[in-house]
């Protein structure tokens, strides 16, 4: 599952392709059009902290947003959904399909793909993490995913944010290099991470949160 | 002021204590439950109201009603079946009326994400001749929970402000305002008002009636039905759309060049509004979650416009931008909307299908499926590991252990309601003799003191023969560990009695209770299989803090002996989701693993070691 390995094209591939999303939502936007974010991945990694700070990111830009969060009996170690929706005028706080999906594990990036829009972007993080069900034998992990995915839609990116928040020794930061490479795709204002970060993290992780997204938005 | 800085992203609930704060509020009360609990938890951080959690949603109700006869205003909250334990005080609190504002707020669980029935509580509203807000985001949750207590104080009665699941834990920008400044109101004495015995009671009655005439004149309030008239040569003529809460989101950004009445109050409704609104069209289709609450009404109405609901939407589970849109593709090209006036969303903008949509089931088909699972370290993991050997009849209840129902535990055989477990387990005994002596009721703490009492009471005074195992983690855990009787603080931190479940057990005669740590694998079986055996009523309480709540010493937690592992599963079908398989050997998850050493005692084999043990042996 090392398709980008290869650092630099890496590096343009990843621009050419986020720029292009980019200058797309800026119009549309502009058109009133809504921009539906889906977070994906497992209880406890972090998927209602990447939410807020890009629904906050999205207010400082000077947008409607609404957010849905998932709580209560889905923590335990259940899939877990959250989703973020941008626009002049936002309606419904959830949604049917994304135009961008943050998976932050690979199983949970396959379990929603039909909920991506035609066009849409998947942005998966390269990290598995084995339903119980797989441990007792009762089923098998998939082994194929990124095949799987490469069948649906060419329009995906897998980013080993583990490996690279391991090198800030936090593994828990992942969730923020994944963010800080999807903030490349939006048409947000530049300087409204770092405050939305800072509002949403406890300040004596913050330096390793910003870190973390900036190495996302560097790759 | 800078009207930016009042600006904030807040979830529904959220919204709402803040609404509390700036109604002036004194005191709130709740029972934790999903979706409503983070209401209570937000108020807490504000000072100037007393707020508590209550043991049930009945007594949080009636503290409330006190705190409103006192003179203040007072908000008690909690999810929809919750309603159902507090439907007794609820329904007679209609005919007292109140004195300081009394706004109850109820969230419902369409879908019940982490519930276990969708009921449709608005039918609460109607049954007790209640007003009912309904707000359809966080802004309006606060504007409608100040409206509550305004309309409550004009009115003498309690209002309920309902919301979902949607609107409880979806964030939008909401403004906040200023905390209101109210005149004092005193206690006054009053038998005929607050005193229902029969003769008041009557009297109160016809007061009721009366008060609803006035609260149908009000209903037509134009703060409490909006319009929306959309603009442009797509406008659609012949329908128009009735709606409210979330489901009006979905309405507003699928039909939106159809015009939309939101109701705002959904308890009474304003018939004037809606015989105006309805004029000249031909169909009016109304939008709701769950039960067809305003068409059933509406219809009733006898309006000349055709009157549809649930012929197009579900009556069970959300509504959703997916199913509005089918809707309007149904509608699509028919003479109530006609091809051009379709627009932009002409019949393949609409709903538009993934390519890939034909092949997705089945390259989807053998993705496994995560369900929750009881924690790492869950001291209620080894409770239904023994049950399960020892093959009894588990009536459960309401909590994390619920999960046990899943496999690989596979453990409970029924789950009900708050409080349902210990009298079920009666109930099969005395049915079936044969089932005497293999049932076993088994209940939380925080659900042992929500409705756990008077079952056990009622269980010893039938003389009922059966094991009651009271699952004492110390905390509410499920809904995020909230502080109950037996924890002894209270929701401000204050120090407070530590109630123990055996208390109850031992006043109520029972003469086999015992206290056990469900840690101590082998003690736990020795206790649990003396005590199913025996033919007299036991408690046996199991007490270890929830997991979470513990420090985790990493310098202790397990590690596999894998020359003595001989892969033969008994560790994996406990079920701990620490214990792991990686490259075909069982593994440690050191990550998730507690350090509980239940394992240790699960593995026959004595390859699962703490890892201090580890290091003594070589």
């Amino acid at each position: 599952m090392k398709k980008y390995d290869n650092k630099n094209n890496k590096n343009n591939n990843n621009y050419a392709k986020s720029s292009m999303y980019l200058e797309k939502w800026e119009e549309d936007l502009k058109k009133g059009q809504i921009l539906s974010v889906l977070f994906t991945g497992v209880g406890g990694q972090g998927i209602i902290l990447a939410t807020t700070v890009l629904a906050k990111a999205a207010q400082e830009s000077g947008f409607d947003v609404k957010v849905s969060e998932v709580h209560g009996m889905a923590q335990r170690g259940g899939s877990v959904e959250g989703s973020v929706r941008i626009g002049k005028e936002v309606f419904s706080p959830i949604i049917n399909r994304a135009d961008f999906i943050i998976a932050v594990e690979k199983l949970e990036a396959l379990r929603y793909i039909g909920k991506l829009q035609p066009g849409g972007f998947l942005l998966v993080n390269d990290y598995e993490i084995y339903p119980s069900t797989v441990f007792s034998k009762d089923t098998e992990y998939p082994k194929n995913i990124e095949e799987r995915i490469s069948n649906l839609t060419k329009n995906y990116m897998i980013i080993d944010a583990v490996e690279i928040a391991l090198k800030l020794n936090e593994i828990r930061a992942a969730n923020m290099v994944l963010l800080g490479a999807f903030s490349n795709f939006l048409p947000l204002k530049p300087d409204c991470w770092n405050s939305a970060i800072k509002e949403n993290v406890p300040s004596k992780a913050l330096n390793i949160n910003i870190e973390a997204f900036n190495l996302g938005k560097n790759l | 002021m800078d009207s930016k800085e009042n600006i904030q992203l807040l979830i529904g609930n959220e919204a709402i204590a803040r609404a509390a704060f700036e109604a002036g509020v004194k005191v709130a009360t709740a029972y934790p439950g999903t979706p409503s609990t983070e209401i209570l938890e937000n108020i807490s951080r504000y000072k100037s109201i007393y707020c508590q959690w209550s043991v049930n949603e009945k007594v949080a109700m009636e503290v409330a009603s006190g705190a409103s006869i006192a003179g203040a205003r007072a908000l008690v909250a909690m999810k929809h079946v919750g309603l159902n334990v507090a439907a007794d005080p609820f329904m007679t609190l209609s005919y007292t009326g109140v004195n300081g504002g009394l706004v109850i707020v109820c969230a419902d669980d369409p879908y019940m994400h982490s519930s276990q029935n969708e009921q449709d509580n608005r039918f609460y509203a109607k049954f007790a001749k209640v007003p009912m807000l309904e707000p359809s985001d966080s802004q309006e949750a606060l504007d409608m929970l100040k409206a509550a207590f305004e309309i409550s104080e004009q009115f003498d009665t309690p209002v309920l402000l309902r919301t979902t699941t949607r609107i409880s834990h979806s964030r939008s920008l909401v403004r906040l305002g200023e905390k209101i400044n109210l005149d004092e109101r005193n206690y006054v004495k009053d038998s005929k008002k607050y005193v229902m015995i029969p003769a008041y009671g009557r009297l109160r009655h016809e007061l009721l009636l009366q008060r609803w005439a006035r609260l149908s004149e009000f209903s037509e309030s134009k703060d409490l039905n909006k319009v929306y008239l959309p603009v442009g040569k797509n406008t659609i003529t012949k329908i128009g759309i009735i709606t409210s809460g979330v489901s009006y989101q979905y309405a507003r950004e699928v039909f939106s060049n159809v015009p939309i009445l939101k109701l705002l109050i959904t308890n009474p409704l304003p018939e004037k509004t809606i015989r105006g609104f309805a004029e000249g069209k031909h169909l009016i289709l109304i939008i709701e979650e769950l039960e067809p609450f305003l068409e059933e009404q509406i219809k009733l109405m006898g309006l000349d416009s055709k009157i549809a609901g649930k012929e197009y939407f579900p009556q069970y589970g959300e509504l959703n931008l997916d199913i509005a849109d089918r809707v309007y593709q149904q509608l699509f090209g028919t003479e109530l909307i006609s091809e051009h006036e379709g627009g932009a969303r002409g019949k393949l903008d609409a709903a538009p299908i993934p390519a890939s949509d034909s092949n997705l089931g089945e390259l989807l088909s053998d993705v496994p499926q995560r369900p929750p699972v009881l924690c790492a370290g869950c001291s209620h993991r080894s409770v239904f590991y023994i049950l399960k050997k020892l093959k009894a009849a588990v009536m459960g209840d309401i909590g994390c252990y619920t999960l046990s129902v899943l496999p690989p535990l596979n453990a409970l055989d029924s789950c009900l309601c708050m409080g349902a477990g210990i009298g079920q387990a009666l109930g099969m005994e005395k049915a079936n003799p044969n089932l005497k002596g293999k049932v076993v009721s088994v209940i939380g703490d925080s659900t042992f003191f929500h409705s756990g009492i008077t079952p056990l009471i009622d269980n010893i005074y039938n003389k009922g023969t059966g094991l009651i195992i009271i699952l004492d983690n110390k905390t509410t855990a499920m809904t995020g560990h909230q502080v109950h009787p037996g924890v002894g603080k209270t929701l401000s931190g204050d120090d407070t009695v530590e109630l123990k479940p055996e208390y109850f057990a031992k006043a109520a005669g029972v003469k086999n209770i015992r206290v056990v740590d469900p840690y101590n694998l082998k003690l736990l079986e020795k206790v649990l299989r003396e005590e199913l055996e025996r033919n007299e009523l036991s408690v046996v309480v199991c007490r270890r803090i929830c997991a979470l709540l513990e420090k985790v010493d990493k310098n202790n937690v397990a590690t596999i002996d894998q020359e003595k592992c001989d892969k033969c599963g008994v560790c994996i079908r406990f079920g701990c989701p620490a214990i792991q398989l990686r490259d075909g050997n069982y593994a440690i998850n050191e990550l998730l693993c507690t350090g509980c050493d239940v394992c240790v005692a699960v593995c026959k084999k004595g390859a699962m070691l703490k890892k201090y043990k580890k290091f003594i042996k070589i």
